[in-house]
Parts: structure tokens; sequence; C-alpha cells
């Protein structure tokens, strides 16, 4: 089954944006993950409630929303617009929303093991000198790995088949914003398509299997890992 | 020359204590429940007492009527303890250096011989802590906290996690240690052998109060 180059077009462009969301996500996870597991602050629940929020909203909600303050008129997207950067309607739009989108799974994946991580092993660091940053990049990081692995490969997988947001905030344009999912979408509406949205649903089938079956095998290793280091 | 004189209330339980130590080795002994743990996790910073004063050679590490808290990571105390807390993704070898490697001091190979050859866990380098038995293990986490440099060394029933036999094979460790470490140790025990053979004092504790020395 070979695929158009169209299609090619948005099979890459759908690794791409996913990719370049959850790279750009994990930063803040991880530090929105940590202060969630670990501190207590004035305004936490809002945070907490904010960041599971596109999990609950309907998607076109999420993708309005992002719209008003991304768009070009947008309070954040003119003001980013002085840098050059403009987001609505283009591919780094559709990173955006599918970042929005995978956060709270990226969030929630990290948080625990951020909360099952054991903090004697942080006061241990402590008395031999570790200050509070050294002693998250050398004990509390390394030992939540496999977490934020797993919370990577969730939200790779999400943001792959990202819709409502998408095409809310930057439509679906081909080669530009055109993904797998919105691709599929137009396909089927198109007389004769069928047989190119078969093929592509079959593609997003491959790449969803594959990413699960990743995070399982990690999530194995890990698994006998802790149990090898409690003998 | 340690001065410790804390209060510290967790829940129903009253810790108060007011002791000054001048020896190399003092043994706090007392059944469990005493709050021997407790005490050192004061010394140590990872709990704040009420109030009260910790000083250890003419270094005040909390005083709450000077408003000094040292955190935990600024105060320089080793603790060995009781569950012992190796790192399980570092080997031995990191284990051992973290302490150098968190303050920025430079490498000291003899340091790190020294101490491998007085706990003689030098063929224990490059093995992970779950590979290692707990007779070992104790021994690797007393070297860890030698290393960090302390200008105090906490003790808590390291030996407890091991069998009668284990426990003879580690005590003339402990003794060297005792010897030739050349730090003041707070040694904390309920078994009454392990601290005649180790301890120039011992201080009695029970029910979060000091009971008696000799």
């Amino acid at each position: 089954m070979g695929l158009s180059s169209e299609e090619w077009t948005a099979v890459t462009l759908t690794l791409r944006v996913a990719l370049v969301a959850c790279l750009c996500a994990l930063p803040v996870a991880i530090a929105v993950a940590y202060l969630l597991a670990r501190r207590n602050f004035p305004g936490k629940a809002l945070l907490d409630a904010l960041v599971y929020l596109p999990l609950v909203l309907p998607p076109v909600v999420t993708g309005y929303a992002l719209l008003i303050l991304f768009g070009r008129k947008g309070v954040i997207g003119a003001w980013l617009e002085q840098f050059g950067i403009v987001l609505a309607f283009r591919w780094t739009g559709a990173a955006l929303a599918a970042a929005v989108m995978a956060f709270p799974l990226m969030v929630r994946a990290i948080r625990l093991a951020f909360e099952s991580a054991e903090t004697r092993l942080e006061q241990a660091a402590s008395t031999l000198g570790a200050g509070p940053f050294w002693r998250f990049l050398t004990i509390t990081l390394p030992l939540a790995f496999p977490g934020i692995l797993a919370g990577f490969i969730l939200a790779f997988a999400k943001a792959l088949g990202e819709f409502g947001a998408t095409i809310t905030f930057v439509s679906n344009i081909p080669g530009e914003t055109q993904t797998i999912a919105t691709a599929i979408y137009t396909l089927i509406d198109i007389p004769g398509g069928e047989a190119r949205a078969l093929r592509l649903a079959a593609v997003s089938l491959v790449i969803s299997f594959l990413a699960l079956l990743a995070s399982d095998v990690l999530s194995r290793r890990e698994a006998s890992g802790r149990r090898l280091s409690h003998d | 020359m340690i001065e410790i004189a804390v209060e510290k209330r967790l829940g129903s339980f009253n810790l108060d204590i007011n002791l000054r130590l001048g020896e190399r080795v003092t043994a706090i002994f007392g059944p469990s429940g005493a709050g021997k743990t407790t005490l050192l996790s004061l010394v140590a910073g990872l709990i704040r007492p009420e109030r009260g004063r910790i000083v250890v050679e003419g270094r005040a590490l909390f005083d709450s009527h000077a408003g000094i808290n040292l955190p935990s990571h600024r105060r320089r105390i080793g603790y060995v303890f009781q569950d012992i807390r190796l790192f399980p993704h570092l080997n031995v070898a990191a284990n051992l250096d973290y302490g150098r490697r968190a303050l920025g001091l430079p490498r000291q190979a003899t340091e790190m011989e020294r101490v491998t050859a007085l706990l003689d866990i030098g063929r224990l380098l490059k093995r992970r802590p779950s590979t290692l038995s707990g007779g070992e293990a104790a021994r690797v986490a007393i070297g860890r906290a030698l290393l960090g440099k302390p200008c105090l060394l906490l003790l808590d029933e390291p030996l407890a996690s091991l069998d009668a036999a284990r426990k003879h094979d580690i005590l003339p460790y402990l003794r060297r240690l005792a010897d030739e470490g050349g730090v003041p140790m707070l040694y904390v025990s309920h078994a009454e052998e392990e601290v005649r053979q180790l301890a120039q004092r011992i201080v009695r504790i029970d029910n979060g109060q000091v009971s008696g020395t000799d």
C-alpha cells in the first residue's frame, strides 16, 4: 500500500507536530508535576484544575480558547507577532494545540512518579551536602525517569491523534496543518476517498500501537528493575 | 564539643534533651520509641525542634534565640541511616563519591583509599547497591557518610538489620572507625553489647528524656 506524497506529508507532519509538542511540553510538565506532587502553595488547587482542564473540556472549546489567545489578534498572539512568531494556521500552532491537549496526561504520569519516589533518599543526599537543586538533578529526576518516559510516550500518542482543538485553532491546510486525523476527516467527505482514508487510518493504527508497545516494554523493564533493587 | 539542648513535640510524644558531649564516641542507648532517631534527625536538620540550641565544635547549627537554623545540606553532619538508604541508581563508587561532588570538592584519591581500606569495600566499587549483602551495604553507607567530610557522624543502629554473625563481622570496622576515623560519633543502639564495645560514654534515653549517663 503506497502512500501518495500528500498522504506522506500528512504522516510526517503529524510526527513532527507530536514530537515538537511533547519536547516543548516536557520541561513545563516536569516543573508543574513537581510542584503539584511535592509543594504546598496558595492557588495549588487552581493550578491543578487548570492543568487537567483540557482533559474534560470539549476539544473545540480548547481550540477556540487558543484561537482567542494565540490568534493573530489574540492577546498573546499579537504580542508574539512583534517577534515574528505566528501560530494561527501554522504547523507550530498545531504543535501548540497538541501540547495543550497532551499536557494533562504527561503531568499525571510524571506527578505519580514524583509522588511515589521516596523522600528518604533525598534526605540522605541532603545530609551529604546536596542542596535542593542538586538533589533534584541527581536523585529525584533519575529515579522518576521511567515515569517521565511513560508520560512522554502517552502524551506523544495523544498528540498524534489530536483533532478537535487542532482543526479549530489551525484549520486543515494540506502541507501546513493537515495531520493524519484531519486528513482522514477530509477524505471521508470526498467521493472515492474511502480507500485513502483507510490507508491513513491503518498508518495511524500502527503508530499508536507501536507507542503503546514501547510504553509497555519500558514500564515492564522498570518494574523488574524495582524488584531487583529491593532484593 | 557537642551541645544539644532541644525540645520537640511530635503528637503526644515529647522530646526534651539537654546534653554536652566531649567524648569521641557517645552512645545513645534506650528502648525503641524512646526518641533516639528523633534526636538524630534533629541534629541532622531533617526535622526542626520547637526550641533550643545545637552546637557542634563551636558552630551553631540551630539556635532558636538567635534565629539560626542551618538546612541539613549545610550542616556537615554525616548520617548513617538505620535503613541504609544507598542510592539505587548509582554504583558503590558513585555512592561513595556523592558527598564530594555535591560539595564541589576536588577529588582526593588518598582519602577514598583510606576509607575504602578502613571499611574493606574496595572490591565492591563497581557493584550496584541491590547486589550487596546487608553487611556490605552498611559498610558502604558508613563510608559514604565519612567521605562527606562531616564534623559529626550519626549512626542509627547500623547493625540492627544484620544477624548475629554479621554483627560480629562489622563491629571491628566500627571500632576502627571510632579509633581512626577522626570524626566524633553519636551511636544510637538498643544493644548494650555493641555500645559497651564502642563508646566512651553512654547516654540513656527513655520516653524523650535523658534518664542517665555513664
